[in-house]
């Protein structure tokens, strides 16, 4: 079953709110999502956030390829998805319109600002007469605003020119919002103080923009359609949260991976859409024990980190999944000469260069199957941006731990997406210091051999350049076992392809077990899912028990190897439902380990999952079920 | 526990492993291999302070012989290896062993940038304008119409000029050197181990198998002569059996000019005298061309500024002595955070 991507109904959203801000490219649509998310979570609501933009920077202004969107689902539950369908659209154009329409529910709100709603600004969008006029926006409710000459009027006496004052436009609408949604404005004000600290007029201009739009709301009531949402707090674990993407999340997890394995980290990167956020995440963090490359293309970037990893740091390297197909060849040195290495995916659409700025989940087939000859490695994936941290941590543990490159899959919509994180007490992380080979690990008759292993998971041991007596020659071609020189011979090829292949099976008994996110440990159907799909999957499963049904879902982080139990765990279900956003590729690897027979789910549109789609497909399995 | 003593003072054989070297008989490879291991003992690094860092190619097997730390990386990107290796430990001395194929063809991007960033590398390009691995292809070195497997009717496009490649590049270290020039190339070794940021040297190397006699217009003894000049810095550009030949720079057509001294009055001071830091006379004399200009042999280019490695690492102190104590409960808690009760 293919899905294609359509609005669905809001469903039961009582105790929660989506709210979608589009714009033009250059509208900063995605500044006021991320200032009205900031918002929200300090008010302790729940919320997930969704930007969507296009991949061009500066679209031609008032089309429809370059509408730039921000979509935030904040309430009173465990919020896990960016929302299906918008309770709420703030249009600044005709563009943001003609593009969104589809995905407001019947009943739903739309804001949209009249004054760019000009002769030519329709023509652009391709609108044939102003749907303002028309009966098309019957079905929702709709509140026009002159958004462009309040905000020149409330910005007149700072004296900015034209263009600038309208820029403060989105300051306006967030204002508006904020006090729709009861948020407070003075987190806002602070960060425009803070942004504009020299910049007097533009910051005068801003705040009072905010001001107005949030007057306007106070005293519009007469206008009517304007009404202010109350939303409830979510129920939280106590402690200090914040606000987190994926993208900085994994920075910090990879410096809190080396702090644990008391080494540096060594990052080589080549910029690349979504994943560059990692590298100026970490370029910034030079206080700390970590070194940013910006290499030349994505292969130096790998083969710096595989370098850095030789002399005893932790190598990383990151990408999207066009540059990894690039690193392909490095991951076998890094497979072969047995060292530690991070690869991190942030997935986009694909093939070639695809869908750049649009989330999807097509490389696992690469991250598991993807190079040249045996040469197993593992794979983990994070479910959500604040998953991100410990998955880095993990990464990096696996990879000192087992000599070996491991593959960290994320995607566009974890990198870039936020949500509340409730902090850790980093001190409270149990550390995996590196010993490094010594004088200890030479043979009685004076040889060292680098390729000594460990009995239990099988890795070598690891000589740092630097160290005298250990001075030995490693690369891409065969080793003998026994010696680490050189070797072409047959038997001693077969062995250290055995063992290369037991290294890293055997990381299945050093990882949690598979568990059960929710339901029963057998019964009609389990739904089954990895990486960013987590929310969706989740609520939609949720939903479905809360309807009666009798299914559960099982979210796999470690993609390679699979825990040990896996296929017990999936034996005690009568039916397996794979939702991914690929055209199924997790469900290949389940078939071909376990002989289940699992049914897929697949939605390869750039977009999320939405809850509903999921729900159906529930219902759909559970009723087939039944009817066998 | 096994002590490790290291010997007193190093010998050529101290940097000899066990292997059984694997190039062909007579190759020249063997001749640089040779030179470097009675080499580095003068330059006295210990040998674990020494890596050697290689690509694919038969000059690529080179630190397999060397008892230092090596890595045989993958095909073209050894530069790139050895600048992880260097910024993650910039104390290491980094050798990159490369070729022609491998450093100008697959890997020509690496080289180029490792040069421009101008890592603490010292880069040895083997070239004997083939493919020598692979059974004999034409490379990017190659003489237009080399033929080859690949080119049964001779290769028709340009050949590349490494050395001028690196100075293009941005290389603050340019020298050449003949694989058979045995007491030549430890003096360039010397020099581009003492620079600090990246040193290209280009090794003139022999193929005895796919390309054998290329280079022997200048390298056979009878007229080598008379086909090499040596630089020395500070020196005027004399060469010749009877060192009376010299080069002049002609200044009505800002061209060089093989001149013989004693000829239409030609002295001595009248040839130009090598300066090692001008760019503008290294370019002149990489491009020279054959066979009416003798061979440009030694130091061409050397006018040394800071090395990337230590720019990154002078920048790195900079900033932690900026920002003190780096703490990461610390900055995953900075910015706006709030409490759940």
């Amino acid at each position: 079953m293919t899905i294609k991507d359509s609005s669905g109904p809001a469903g039961d959203l009582r105790d929660s709110v989506v709210v979608r801000f589009a714009g033009d490219s250059g509208d900063g649509m995605q500044l006021t999502g991320s200032q009205f998310a900031v918002s929200t979570a300090l008010a302790g609501r729940g919320l997930s956030t969704f930007p969507d933009f296009p991949a061009e920077i500066r679209a031609p202004v008032g089309t429809t390829f370059g509408v730039s969107a921000y979509q935030i689902n904040f309430g009173s539950e465990d919020v896990m998805t960016a929302g299906d369908a918008p309770d709420v659209l703030v249009a600044m154009n005709p563009a943001a319109l003609k593009v969104n329409i589809d995905r407001i529910p019947e009943g739903g709100l739309i804001l949209v600002d009249t004054g760019s709603f000009t002769e030519r600004n329709l023509a652009k969008a391709g609108f044939d007469s102003n749907p303002l006029e028309g009966d098309e926006l019957s079905k929702f409710q709709v509140i026009e605003i002159d958004v462009s000459k309040l905000t020149l009027d409330a910005v007149a006496e700072f004296g900015l020119g034209k263009a600038d004052a309208l820029r403060c436009k989105n300051m306006w609408t967030l204002g508006l919002m904020l006090w729709m949604f009861d948020r407070e404005r003075q987190p806002i004000t602070d960060w425009l103080s803070e942004k504009f600290a020299k910049l007097e007029a533009i910051r005068e201009s801003n705040i009072a923009a905010l001001n107005a739009g949030h007057a306007f709301g106070e005293t519009a009531e007469l206008s009517g359609g304007l009404k202010q949402y109350h939303v409830k707090d979510a129920k939280k674990t106590p402690g200090t949260y914040r606000t987190v993407t994926g993208a900085q999340a994994i920075a910090w997890g990879l410096v809190a991976g080396g702090q644990l394995a008391e080494l540096p980290i060594f990052f080589g990167s080549y910029p690349i859409t979504p994943a560059s956020s990692v590298l100026h995440e970490l370029s910034a963090l030079k206080a700390f024990d970590v070194q940013t490359f910006q290499a030349e293309d994505e292969i130096a970037a790998i083969c710096s980190a595989i370098g850095a990893s030789y002399a005893g740091n932790v190598g990383v390297t990151s990408s999207s999944g066009p540059g990894i197909a690039l690193k392909t060849e490095a991951m076998g040195l890094a497979i072969s000469a047995e060292l530690p290495l991070v690869i991190v995916n942030s997935q986009r659409g694909g093939p070639s260069t695809g869908l750049p700025t649009k989330t999807e989940q097509s490389d696992l087939y690469q991250a598991l199957y993807g190079r040249n000859a045996d040469s197993p490695m593992p794979v983990i994936a994070s479910r959500s941006p604040s998953d991100s941290f410990y998955c880095a941590i993990e990464a990096v543990r696996l990879a000192v731990k087992y000599m070996t490159p491991v593959i960290l899959l994320t995607d566009g919509y974890i990198a870039n997406a936020a949500e509340p994180w409730l902090l850790p007490n980093l001190n409270e992380l149990e550390s995996f210091p590196v010993s490094f080979a010594t004088s200890d690990d030479i043979d009685s008759d004076g040889r060292f051999n680098p390729l000594k292993r460990d009995e239990t998971t099988l890795a070598r041991v690891w000589p740092k350049p630097g160290t005298a007596g250990l001075e030995y020659r490693t690369g891409g071609i065969e080793k003998a076992f026994d010696t680490g020189d050189i070797s072409y011979d047959p038997a001693n090829h077969q062995k250290m392809s055995d063992v290369r292949h037991q290294k890293i099976s055997g990381i299945a008994n050093d990882i949690p077990l598979q568990g059960i996110e929710q339901g029963n440990s057998s019964g009609d159907l389990v739904v089954v899912g990895w990486g960013s799909t987590y929310g969706p999957i989740n609520q939609a499963v949720h939903r479905a028990r809360q309807q009666g049904l009798d299914v559960a879902q099982v979210h796999i982080r470690h993609l390679a190897p699979f825990p040990s139990n896996l296929g017990d765990v999936l034996a005690g279900y009568r039916r397996v439902l794979v939702p991914e956003m690929n055209m199924g590729q997790l469900i290949t690897a389940l078939r071909d380990k376990y002989l289940v027979p699992a049914c897929p789910l697949n939605k390869v549109s750039g977009q999320p999952f939405k809850i509903q789609e999921i729900l159906d497909a529930i219902h759909q399995n559970v009723s087939a079920q039944a009817a066998e | 526990m096994n002590e490790h003593v290291a010997p007193e003072k190093l010998t050529a054989k101290d940097f000899a492993t066990d292997q059984e070297v694997r190039w062909c008989p007579g190759c020249g490879d063997y001749a640089i291999l040779k030179c470097m291991q009675r080499t580095l003992p003068e330059i006295g690094t210990p040998r674990e302070k020494t890596v050697f860092i290689s690509g694919i190619g038969c000059s690529s097997r080179f630190p397999y012989y060397m008892s230092t730390y090596g890595f045989h990386t993958i095909h073209g990107r050894a530069p790139s290896v050895a600048t992880g290796v260097k910024l993650a430990n910039p104390e290491l001395d980094v050798w990159v062993i490369t070729g022609d194929g491998d450093g100008l063809s697959i890997g020509g991007n690496h080289l180029m940038h490792a040069l421009r960033r101008n890592v603490d590398l010292n880069i040895l390009l083997f070239n004997n304008e083939i493919y020598g691995l692979t059974k004999g292809q034409y490379s990017p070195t190659s003489n237009v119409g080399t033929r080859s497997p690949s080119t049964p009717f001779g290769s028709v496009d340009r050949s590349l000029n490494p050395c001028a490649f690196a100075l293009g590049a941005g290389a603050r270290f340019i020298a050449r050197t003949i694989d058979t020039a045995q007491k030549h190339m430890p003096e360039v070794f010397k020099r581009a181990h003492a620079h600090k940021g990246a040193s290209f040297v280009e090794i003139y190397q022999n193929c005895i198998v796919y390309n054998d006699g290329v280079f022997e217009e200048f390298t056979n003894k009878k007229t080598a002569a008379d086909e090499q000049l040596l630089l020395e810095n500070g020196q005027p550009m004399v060469f010749g059996k009877e060192r009376t030949k010299g080069l002049r720079l002609n200044a009505s057509t800002l061209q060089l000019e093989v001149v013989t001294i004693g000829d239409n009055g030609v002295t001595e001071d009248d040839l130009l005298v090598h300066d090692e830091t001008n760019a503008t006379l290294a370019q002149m004399l990489i491009t020279l061309p054959r066979p009416n200009f003798p061979v440009i042999l030694g130091v061409i280019y050397c006018d040394p500024v800071p090395s990337y490695d230590q720019d990154v690492m002078a920048q790195i102190a900079q900033v932690r002595e900026k920002q003190g104590k780096a703490d990461l409960n610390a900055l995953i808690r900075k910015g706006r955070t709030w409490e759940v009760a």
